[in-house]
């Protein structure tokens, strides 16, 4: 029987154990600061975006209120609100304005999307476990990967300081459609210092910083696997991390094209998407000689932002995929069949664009194409979670947190899933086009989803990175608060939406009571589940900070896993890895009929 | 000194990852190798995406509002071989590398460098300044017979072209407080200057005078239905037009028209990715630790260095010639 001694490793992350590298000492700097170790840029991204999604969620919070209580100020912040934010977006009295609803809708989806989700589940998740997984001592570009996260930070310090520029920061939506963007805070403004061009800068900075991600991990995972790590015995995730970076590649330079565009727009007066006799304020606009299309900027953008859902959800997958095999102490059910979803999942998601786009009036025979390839992408989705389902059959499951939540992950993908079949239809889109449904659809597949999943994969791994568990008790109050009440806050939005409650409706709905008076009174019970929703965080943010030092201590492989991740001390040095490595099997031999154990490492030859 | 401060810039790594310089042997490929292939990848999306912006706005354009013929051709074409000379000695410069002959690579990089530098330089002190001197206006629909004189609309039609709104040459007097009031005044004297003509009319207040183009001076002449390779002369005749009757009216700057947008982005943007080569460039040529220094090391890798610019050169030069047919031919 060959198992694995725990080894106790009292150093830091980037430390040298056995001085086998001869590296130069780092200083305090280079070793947390400008490192270029995949780890702890790793961690950078991963509490960075951490506190993105916070800060996001945060706004929401300020927004829900807002849609409860119209007019309202804001208890107990909206005072110190008023402070910070000025006025354009907080009244005297504390209460949100008009533009205020504006300015925090359209950061929240960009805060949530571009600087919340990838860089967590994408950049955080994927340089910490992609190259422990496939056996690389770093990522292929090192130096590459230090460039793309500061890249990150300085779109993030961007975005940030577009709060503070006269007007406040961008009110367009993350769709940031023209002609609506394209004028935004121009007319007697600064050109340059308002919210909807620094929003464009920062954007561009944040692509940048993607894109080289992006590559190295393709690189990576293409030069860098272990010698026996063939690619039918990558782990699932690493699979997910790759399809995901060949999305980002692709999808992510045109919305970089149409970002200069709009900010030549903007700032030199050309005509991108500016339409010929724009008026404005009942005056034909002056400052754009016209001849551009609107529609070209959303052709552009959802050329990237349908792919970028994947990108948000892939990472997820794998890591509930990692979780599920572990827990469930079974192979994967269908890991090949998965690995060629996930590439028709990739290409598909690239020729589904214009589904975002039936109120263009783009005529039927478009349409249809559209309809037929938003269709046809659905059946690798249902391959993916009917894969993972059947993997838990028969299981001897596990539920420990992480656990918890990568299985509520896949009923709940599984509701953002299913009700966005209807919303492939044109017929049945035009009714249902920015209603409050498709909000609740894709916040079902990206919050009690990839959060949940993301969740999971934070109490997974925070033993490898930290050399202790997380707490299990404070672990299983954050799950089970947590998905009620988010719940509470997604469910009703279907309700509603149906009704016909629009989004980005800055009363909830008042205004139009005639028709919202039915459902107007979810607005209520929604706003106090998003409230209970974040003081169900407060559990986890104790336990993040407590287990550190804290947590009960772990050896290399606290979970039992068979992938390489777990085959490296704990924390593993810079380096990673403290024996030369050769993969014998693939990546879930668990319950291995005849074998003493129920699991076989990967790097076991027998 | 130099080298100290490019160690923080993280464009090549030294780091001990496998495969630096060289390949693995399933992939037959060295990292950095696959690292810019996939970037050009992404830079064919960038690049796919401003060319199909193109096409959208092209198709999409009014009859008459996409012009043509307005870049000097053989200028362009000039360029054009000039990238092309460069992509080859570029090639020169890595296989002299491979035969570990430094001297020849010194040579042909050296080449390649002020090929970029030339075709930059008529880009940005040539082309752009011309376009920038000169000045268009629309004519408001309604007002265009007005100007037929000008636009030759009755002519275009008989053969079948489409109309032409457009009434372009170089300013002489824009309206009171315009923003070319004062590059009005400076194009006049020069005028009066090199004609010897000062019989122009002093023109109201709200008039826009232009020196004419050839073809709005003779717009019903055959000849002038179809762009000249090589450039004419503006004529000496002038037209006075109504700022009432203008649609829209600036010099031919990005803001002056969607073609005039994508031929400024794309050109300039291409322009970035020339300079950005040509640095890279001379980083490697210069006795850089990662420059020509690394050849008396590891001779290998500079040759790798140098070959992946070196895609990347080709690229931008593959860029180019699409660059060059759809806004100076097309
Ligand atoms: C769990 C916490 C969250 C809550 C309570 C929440 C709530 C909401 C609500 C109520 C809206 C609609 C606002 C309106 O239209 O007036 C909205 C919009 C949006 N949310 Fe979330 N959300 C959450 C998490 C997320 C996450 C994780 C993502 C991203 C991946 C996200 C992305 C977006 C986007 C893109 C929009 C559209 C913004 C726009 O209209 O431009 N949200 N959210
Ligand atoms: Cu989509």
């Amino acid at each position: 029987m060959a198992t694995i001694a725990p080894v106790e490793h009292g150093h830091h992350v980037g430390t040298d154990p056995h001085g086998e590298h001869h590296h130069p000492e780092l200083g305090f700097w280079q070793k947390y600061v400008f490192s270029t170790d995949h780890k702890v840029i790793g961690v950078q991204y991963g509490v960075s975006g951490l506190l993105f999604l916070f800060f996001g969620f945060l706004l929401m919070l300020v927004m829900r209120w807002q849609l409860a209580n119209p007019g309202l100020p804001v208890p107990v912040v909206g005072e110190a609100l008023k402070g910070v934010f000025g006025p354009t977006v907080m009244t005297d009295a504390g209460a949100l304005t008009a533009s205020g609803y504006n300015v925090f809708g359209a950061m929240h989806g960009t805060i949530m999307v571009f600087f919340g989700i990838v860089p967590l589940a994408v950049a955080g998740f994927g340089n910490y476990v992609v190259p422990l997984q496939i056996g690389a001592p770093d990522m292929a570009f090192p130096k590459l990967n230090m460039a793309s996260y500061w890249c990150f930070f300085t779109s993030g310090v961007l975005m940030m300081g577009s709060f503070f520029v006269p007007g406040s920061a961008a009110k367009s939506g993350w769709t940031a459609y023209p002609p609506l963007a394209g004028i935004a805070d121009l007319e007697g403004g600064n050109i340059w210092l308002n919210g909807q061009t620094v929003w464009l800068v920062a954007m561009v900075f944040n692509i940048t910083g993607s894109l080289l991600g992006s590559i190295n991990f393709i690189t990576t995972i293409i030069q860098l696997r272990a010698p026996g790590l063939t690619w039918m015995r990558l782990p699932f995730f690493v699979w997910a991390q790759f399809v995901t970076a060949f999305l980002l590649v692709l999808a992510f330079p045109p919305l970089e094209a149409a970002g200069f565009m709009q900010l030549t727009d903007r700032v030199f007066g050309t005509s991108f998407f500016m339409p010929t006799g724009l008026m404005i304020g009942q005056k034909v606009a002056q400052s754009w000689s016209g001849g551009g299309s609107p529609i070209l900027w959303q052709h552009l953008f959802w050329f990237l932002a349908h792919p970028e859902v994947y990108v948000l959800i892939l990472p997820a997958i794998g890591i509930v995929t990692e979780i599920v095999a572990n827990n469930a102490r079974k192979p994967i059910h269908g890991y090949k069949p998965m690995v060629y979803s996930l590439f028709g999942l990739g290409f598909l998601s690239f020729i589904v664009w214009a589904h975002h786009m039936y109120m263009t009036g783009m005529g039927a025979k478009v349409a249809a194409f559209f309809q037929i390839t938003t269709i046809m992408i659905s059946v690798p989705s249902v391959i993916l979670l009917t894969s993972l389902i059947l993997s838990l059959w028969g299981g001897s499951i596990r539920f420990n947190t992480p656990m918890l939540f990568a299985t509520a992950f896949l009923p709940m993908f599984g509701i953002g899933g299913l009700t966005g079949i209807p919303l492939a239809f044109n017929a049945v889109d035009l009714f249902l086009h920015d209603t409050y449904y498709v909000i609740g659809h894709f916040h079902y597949v990206v919050a009690p989803g990839t959060i949940f999943g993301l969740f999971a994969g934070v109490y997974f791994w925070y033993p490898k990175a930290t050399g202790r568990k997380m707490n299990e008790f404070l672990g299983k109050v954050h799950f089970w608060t947590s998905l009620v009440f988010i719940n509470g806050i997604f469910f009703p939005m279907f309700i509603q939406g149906m009704a016909g409650v629009h989004r980005r409706w800055y009363d909830g709905g008042a205004t139009y009571e005639q028709l919202t008076a039915p459902v107007l009174h979810w607005n209520q019970f929604m706003t106090v589940s998003a409230a209970l929703l974040a003081v169900a965080q407060l559990p986890f943010i104790f336990n993040f900070f407590t287990s550190w030092k804290l947590g009960q201590k772990v050896g290399r492989n606290p979970w039992d896993a068979t992938t390489l991740d777990w085959d490296t001390p704990t924390p593993p040095p810079h380096g990673n890895f403290d024996k030369p490595l050769e993969v014998f099997r693939g990546p879930y031999e668990y319950s291995v009929p005849g074998h003493p154990v129920d699991f076989h490492p990967q790097t076991q030859r027998n | 000194m130099l080298n100290s401060i490019l160690k923080y810039f993280p464009f090549f790594t030294d780091a001990e990852v496998p495969h630096t310089v060289a390949a693995r042997p399933d992939t037959g490929l060295y990292s950095a190798k696959l690292g810019i292939w996939l970037f050009l990848a992404s830079e064919v999306m960038l690049f796919g995406g401003l060319f199909s912006a193109y096409i959208f706005l092209r198709i999409g354009a009014e009859p008459g509002y996409w012009p043509s013929g307005l870049l000097n051709v053989p200028v362009g074409t000039a360029n054009t071989a000039i990238l092309i000379i460069s992509s080859v000695t570029v090639v020169m410069a890595w296989a002299s590398l491979k035969m570990r002959q430094l001297a020849k690579y010194k040579f042909y990089m050296l080449i390649t460098i002020l090929c970029g530098a030339i075709f930059l330089t008529v880009k940005l002190s040539y082309e752009w300044p011309a376009k920038f001197n000169h000045f268009g206006v629309f004519i408001k629909k309604e007002a265009s017979t007005k100007y037929e004189d000008f636009l030759g609309n009755k002519h275009l039609e008989e053969g079948g072209q489409p109309p032409r709104w457009e009434i372009s040459g170089h300013l002489l007097d824009a309206p009171k407080g315009s923003a070319y009031a004062e590059q009005a005044v400076k194009n006049a004297e020069h005028f009066a200057h090199e004609t010897h003509r000062h019989d122009f009319v002093t023109p109201a207040e709200d008039d826009y005078v232009i020196q004419l183009d050839p073809v709005n001076a003779n717009p019903s002449d055959k000849d002038n239905d179809r762009p000249h390779f090589l450039q004419r002369p503006l004529s000496d005749k002038i037209a006075v037009i109504k700022a009432s009757d203008v649609e829209s009216a600036s010099v031919f700057a990005p803001r002056h028209s969607t073609y005039f947008a994508t031929y400024f982005l794309i050109t300039g943007l291409h322009g970035l990715h020339v300079l950005g080569g040509i640095l890279v460039f001379l980083y490697l040529w210069l006795p850089f630790k990662g420059g020509t220094k690394l050849y008396h090391s590891n001779p290998e890798h500079l040759a790798n260095r140098v070959e992946i610019a070196g895609l990347f050169w080709h690229f931008v030069d593959l860029v180019w010639i699409f660059v060059f047919p759809i806004f100076y031919l097309l």
